[in-house]
């Protein structure tokens, strides 16, 4: 058999020399490997007080995007929840009242809108999916609980704050060119 | 009745007592930190600074958790194998010169517990009682797991104290003593005796590593084959006692390396410094430490990088290689001595 790579060594059985066989030669060896790794850079880092950088397209938690005069863009078309491979996202729509047009962009609106974080396997075909431009994936990341029903993160988690100093940039992920293909209908999954 | 004398020595106990367990329960935080870096981690950093209340913490631990003794199990025997441990692990510091002398108010002292003129033995007569702190503890859990890590630890003692004895006649040979502090002394300036006995100070330095359990020779523990070995069973303070009297073995056989053969509390150019004898009993006291710690290190360090040996290769070191080894050994100093005439 043809070996993968160059670095595996065949076993034998044959005699040992009479340096290998007092072993010591080969002990001092390890051991000035083992040092040699004592003074080498750590590969951990100092998770809380450090972290590593992200990717700005790092697929973590999720937001609902309001428009610049702070009107929510989700439609509650379902789309995303039909993209969805985990089955994760589930919403309620309502119809918005009149007087109600500050808050909501369309006529129709999510009136609940769910998305399970331990079913969700942040592919990003929700952000893909969405005519809107209104659910995209963020670098944050999703915390940790103790029990599982704070995972089921509601609008109050999802939906950007009207405060345009917070809201959540996602500038990186969706460039001109990421716009053009979803604008591209041949390509796009919501032909 | 000599009052300052009894004083001096209770403090001077009290001091050992507390620096062996100081450096027993640090040597538990070094060992984490060293295993850490030489495997690229970081180790234990976040109790204190650098985590060195961590030992703290690890101490408290262990006596929060409940205390389990089984049902099956011989109590006054389970309770006796940790104390046996512990107590032979404290006792053998006793003979032990940590420095030399000092002067209080014109009388001198002795920086060593007892001066034993039998202490080698002594050291030998303690660490042979410490197996049977493991030995009992194994036997009395009734686990077939304890119960073969406590044969592997007697077995193993008592093929590895043959070789060690013998390494050490061939030292007392170039001694001609057996009291450490006269050891220590003929050793002043740079006549350590690890220049005049290499083969011994090798086969002691091995059979050092399998008495006091440490890997590559932890055979007794061994995790992986006997989850845990002697100490299966044990929980709480006892398990702790037996972790903590490992590490107590561990600073005890390195400062009788350290006595043997890297001349105790010896410092070379220590004539030339010109010194007060007061400082320079203490400035011998830090160099043995220093000589001590850095054998610590080498039983870390000698620990992460060496896989446990198989019971047969355990037993055909012993018997086969390290036993001839020390014999010739023997025979070759006491030639050279006969030959030579040199003492």
């Amino acid at each position: 058999m043809q070996a993968l790579t160059n670095r595996s060594k065949l076993a034998s059985n044959k005699k040992m020399s009479f340096m290998e066989r007092i072993y010591l030669p080969a002990i001092v060896n390890g051991m000035m490997i083992t040092i040699g790794h004592f003074f080498r850079k750590k590969a951990t880092i100092n998770y809380p007080e450090q972290t590593r950088e992200f990717s700005k397209i790092y697929r973590g938690q999720h937001v609902l995007k309001r428009d610049e005069q702070g009107r929510e863009r989700c439609t509650a078309c379902g789309l995303c929840a039909v993209a969805c491979p985990a089955e994760a996202i589930t919403m309620i729509s309502a119809e918005r009242k009149p007087g109600e047009e500050h808050l909501y962009r369309e006529e129709k609106y999510a009136a609940i809108y769910e998305i399970d974080m331990l079913r969700c396997i942040f592919c990003g075909d929700c952000e893909e999916a969405c005519p809107k431009e209104a659910i995209f994936l963020t670098d944050r990341i999703v915390a940790s609980q103790y029990e599982r029903k704070p995972f089921v993160y509601g609008k109050d988690i999802l939906v950007e704050p009207l405060d345009l100093s917070l809201r959540i940039d996602i500038s990186a992920r969706q460039t001109e060119s990421v716009l053009k293909f979803k604008q591209n209908k041949r390509f796009a999954h919501n032909k | 009745m000599d009052w300052t004398l009894y004083i001096y020595k209770t403090i001077f106990l009290l001091i050992i007592v507390l620096v062996t367990l100081v450096v027993a329960m640090y040597s538990t935080y070094g060992e984490r930190k060293v295993a850490a870096f030489m495997q690229d981690r970081r180790g234990p950093n976040r109790a204190g600074i650098f985590g060195l209340l961590q030992p703290l913490a690890d101490g408290v631990k262990m006596f929060m958790k409940e205390e389990i003794i089984p049902l099956t199990a011989n109590r006054k025997l389970f309770i006796l194998g940790p104390s046996i441990a512990m107590t032979t692990a404290m006792l053998t510091g006793v003979v032990i010169p940590w420095g030399g002398t000092i002067t209080i108010g014109g009388r001198e002292f002795s920086m060593q517990i007892a001066d034993l003129n039998i202490g080698i033995l002594y050291v030998f007569a303690m660490v042979s009682i410490g197996v049977y702190g493991i030995m009992i503890g194994g036997w009395a859990s009734n686990n077939k797991y304890a119960l073969l890590g406590s044969i592997r630890a007697a077995s193993q003692m008592i093929s590895y104290e043959l070789a060690m004895g013998m390494s050490i006649i061939a030292l007392i040979l170039t001694t001609g003593t057996l009291s450490l502090n006269e050891i220590v002394a003929q050793q002043h300036g740079m006549h350590w005796n690890v220049f005049y006995q290499p083969l011994g100070f090798l086969i002691f330095l091995i059979c050092a590593f399998a008495e006091t359990n440490r890997a590559p020779f932890d055979l007794p523990e061994c995790e992986t084959e006997l989850i845990g070995g002697y100490h299966t069973e044990y929980s709480s303070m006892k398990l702790g006692f037996y972790l903590f009297a490992e590490y107590i073995n561990m600073f005890i056989s390195s400062a009788v390396i350290a006595t043997l053969y890297f001349g105790g509390y010896n410092m070379p150019f220590i004539d030339q410094l010109g010194l007060s004898q007061n400082l320079l009993a203490f400035l011998g006291t830090f160099f043995f430490f220093m000589k001590i710690f850095f054998l610590i290190f080498l039983f870390m360090w000698v620990r992460w990088t060496l896989p446990r040996f198989r019971y047969d290769q355990l037993m055909d070191l012993g018997w086969k290689k390290l036993m001839p080894l020390a014999i010739f050994n023997i025979l070759a100093t006491g030639a050279f001595y006969y030959f030579t005439e040199l003492k």
